[in-house]
């Protein structure tokens, strides 16, 4: 077990810069700022097209701190990989400094890794390649304007599940991404949200202590794309956890453990009408997920023996 | 930036940047419709703010500062308002309410 | 020098590779280019090479993985043919964009539908817009030799771009030849590894990939442009280099034939070879005829396909791809002709198609296009056809 950290504990020093031209409030911002942080500075970073990666890019000018890489939207973990590879020879063939330790990190939205990147991410699993991939998950393709992705959660209005006569939103369930890592059979595994920031240094010194392969998912809100007020992103990050929607857990080695556990639950419905997304649903959608996550709930306390997650508070 | 932009001769090839962190040059103060403002006598220097800022534009400042009640902080959490764009997650998740959002009069 | 030993197309160019001391080999299975890397990965396995083999999903990937290890440092090598090289077009330009120097091998092959693993130039052609250095080999020795000279031209600081190396698929890549093998210490005497190009690095933290608007992208296209006019230079050097030390000159247009030639033939790849020996034969009949080898494709060495043929009658194009609707539909007499009109010259032109989909390209259809060309070489340019021939297609 790694040493329990406290919001004290999260260095002062900034790796990524101000100046970026991420929306106000935006959830992927607090994310990359603090992934920065917990990385080793001697680490590269590689970047999928996404919202992330053409606002802080904006040439001739850069947010990285780090050796940071883009080269297409599906293709962030096949470019990691390169990375790593290189790196091994390099310092076999004593092109770099064998003491150096240079670690790869991989990040990517949900569109970049769920949907047009599952077949590389699917290949940097498979081979181990000792690379990091982080997701931020913001549950739609949100800078080509929130069209609905693999991770768009069932119900969601989006630009292209949008809500008429015939259609209520997004009708199909999230994609299972841990589900389909752990189908790699990699040797960590774990959900990151913003409002947990310890948590987040915690799960990000483990991943880079364990050699292989490891996905981190992060829960990433988007202002614009979830139609909120921006004050509430770390609101919407807290309920997300609170009414047990968001599960923050990590898997080492097969071994699942709940690093959030959350005596007694908020209804989904606290989660859900802060955001105009979900402004369309009636009180038998709202039902419906919540009949979702109760059913989530109670698989996630079955996979731990005991009761992680508690009933909905009345 | 300077009103003329190097030509194709003067630029390191392949768009690399060579300069990191330099998004810093662009201030995003216009973005903002009202700013935070930190009460330094109520703030309990918990960090929160600092530690959700999305900018960053919270800095954690060295900076010693003694209460109306006579107690001695020694460091200080100062709003960087070139790069603030008036979110107001730092008010919001304030837990003493330290921090008020001011309407920007431009 | 190196010892003569038989060799396949495909094994001239895995040797090559393992002399060159690539550090990472990034590449998905794909007929006929696939024996080059089973040949690298023996090397791998016994311990000849010492290089990361990284065995992507996908050739999207393969040419990935290429670019982050390229931007990591490594020496880099990459090979492929038809769909293969379709799916890694999206990654080519930006290869090319970022400035790195991978080199490629395409196997060439017949692009699908009908499916067809078999050669002609549809692959090589359908990436001559993505801003690689392209150059094609005529015999084994040469595609061999391609990879050593695509090092030393790729990694220059001058260029910096990354390059394609093609042979013929299964014409050359399945056919044996005794090869000159060059050896891992005059090839990286030749091509030594340097890093000139920006890297990765956690002490010098740089991004790459950055986002360019209209401010600022039209300014990257220039430079990217001005390298492929550079590497001209550079690759006049490399060649004259490349003749000193290994005794092989391979020009980036060469003629063979009839010191004052009325007809030309220019053509590309392994055909060439057929036409020699068909000129060859055909000695005897002291006709004033000659081939041009058109070896380096991009840039395109204009100025010495003009002053080559600025004094025939007439040239015939033998194009072994296919551009259906373009004004010129065979893509190397299209290059030729806008040579020609460049500078003024007024050789008359012939667009032959031929050898679509591996159908050889035997001397009865090289017979068919000189007699062609000799039979319309004293009409005026109006009744010239200014539609292709298709050469050996049943009608």
């Amino acid at each position: 077990m790694s040493k329990v950290l406290t919001i004290r504990d999260l260095p002062r020093e900034e790796r990524f810069a101000p100046g970026h031209r991420m929306c106000q409030g935006c959830g992927a911002a607090i994310l990359m700022r603090h992934i920065t942080k917990a990385i080793p500075k001697d680490a590269i970073i590689v970047h999928a097209t996404g919202c992330v990666e053409v606002t802080t890019t904006l040439y001739p000018e850069t947010s990285w701190m780090h050796p940071w890489l883009h080269i297409a939207f599906e293709n962030a973990a096949a470019g990691a990989s390169g990375i790593e590879a290189a790196l091994k020879v390099l310092k076999r063939k004593g092109q770099l400094p064998a003491e150096k330790e240079i670690k790869v990190v991989a990040i990517g939205g949900d569109g970049g890794t769920f949907d047009i990147g599952i077949q590389a991410l699917s290949g940097m699993l498979e081979r181990e390649h000792d690379i990091l991939y982080v997701v931020y998950d913001n549950e739609a393709y949100m800078n080509t304007g929130i069209q609905r992705s693999g991770a768009t959660p069932q119900w969601a209005w989006t630009t292209t599940t949008p809500v008429g006569r015939v259609w209520r939103g997004e009708w199909r369930p999230k994609k299972d991404i841990i589900g389909i890592a752990l189908a790699h059979k990699v040797p960590y595994v774990a959900t990151v949200n913003p409002a947990y920031l310890p948590d987040l240094y915690m799960k990000i010194n483990k991943a880079m202590s364990i050699k292989g392969p490891k996905l981190i998912h992060a829960f990433s809100p988007c202002v614009p794309g979830w139609r909120y007020e921006p004050s509430i992103t770390i609101t919407l990050c807290k309920l997300a956890v609170q009414t047990g929607l968001w599960v923050n857990y990590e898997i080492e080695n097969g071994v699942l453990n709940v690093t959030t556990p959350v005596p007694k639950r908020k209804p989904v419905r606290e989660y859900l009408k802060l955001q105009g997304r979900f402004r369309h649903l009636t009180e038998e959608e709202v039902n419906a997920i919540q009949k979702y996550v109760d059913e989530q709930v109670a698989h996630i306390n079955k996979l731990v023996g005991k009761e992680v997650i508690g009933p909905v508070e009345t | 930036m300077s009103s003329r932009l190097p030509s194709w001769k003067e630029l390191p090839i392949g768009a690399v940047i060579l300069e990191p962190g330099s998004s810093r040059r662009y201030k995003t103060p216009e973005w903002r419709t009202s700013r935070p403002v930190i009460n330094q006598d109520k703030c309990i220097r918990c960090r929160i703010c600092w530690s959700y800022c999305p900018e960053p534009a919270i800095i954690e400042a060295d900076k010693p500062y003694v209460t109306s009640a006579n107690k001695r902080y020694e460091i200080s959490y100062l709003i960087d308002y070139d790069y603030c764009k008036g979110c107001g997650i730092c008010a919001q998740e304030c837990p003493v309410k330290a921090i008020e959002m001011v309407p920007e009069v431009r | 020098m190196g010892k003569v030993v038989p060799l396949s197309g495909n094994s001239a160019v895995a040797y090559a590779v393992k002399s060159a001391d690539v550090d990472v080999i990034s590449a998905y299975p794909i007929t006929p280019q696939t024996t080059i890397v089973e040949k690298l990965a023996e090397f791998i396995a016994n311990g000849e090479l010492d290089a990361e083999m990284i065995h992507v999903e996908s050739e999207h990937s393969a040419l990935s993985a290429a670019v982050g290890a390229a931007a990591a440092g490594a020496r880099v090598y990459t090979a492929s043919s038809s769909q293969g090289i379709a799916l890694m077009y999206e990654i080519m330009f930006i290869a090319s964009s970022l400035r790195l120097p991978i080199v490629m091998t395409i196997a060439t092959r017949a692009l699908s539908a009908p499916i067809n693993i078999w050669n002609d130039h549809s692959d090589f052609m359908a990436v001559s817009d993505t801003g690689w250095i392209m150059m094609m080999a005529e015999n084994n020795q040469e595609a061999h030799d391609d990879i050593i000279l695509a090092y030393k031209i790729a990694e220059n600081p001058e260029v910096l771009l990354p390059v394609v190396t093609a042979l013929d698929g299964y014409f050359m890549t399945h056919t044996t030849e005794p090869i000159n093998v060059i050896e891992r210490e005059e090839a990286l005497s030749f091509a030594p590894k340097r890093k000139t190009w920006f890297t990765l690095d956690p002490d010098k933290p740089v991004t790459m990939g950055a986002l360019g608007d209209p401010q600022w992208y039209f300014e990257f296209k220039k430079q990217q442009y001005e390298a492929m006019k550079k590497s001209r230079e550079v690759i006049e050097r490399s060649i004259d280099e490349f003749a000193r030390v290994f005794g092989r000159r391979y020009n980036a247009v060469e003629f063979y034939g009839d010191e004052n030639p009325e007809v030309v033939l220019v053509a590309m790849g392994h055909v060439v070879g057929n036409i020699r020996a068909y000129l060859n034969k055909m000695r005897s009949k002291n006709s004033r005829v000659g081939v041009l080898k058109v070896k380096l494709y991009r840039p395109f060495p204009e100025d010495l396909i003009v002053r080559y043929l600025e004094d025939v009658e007439i040239i015939g194009v033998v194009d072994r791809a296919l551009i259906p609707g373009s004004s010129s539909p065979g893509p190397l007499h299209s290059e030729i002709v806008t040579a020609l009109r460049k500078h003024e010259v007024n050789t008359k032109t012939l667009s032959f198609v031929t050898g679509l989909g591996g159908r050889p390209v035997t001397h009865e259809h090289i017979g068919v296009m000189l007699s062609k060309l000799s039979e319309l070489k004293d009409k005026p340019v109006s009744e010239l056809p200014r539609e292709p021939l298709f050469i050996g297609v049943r009608e």
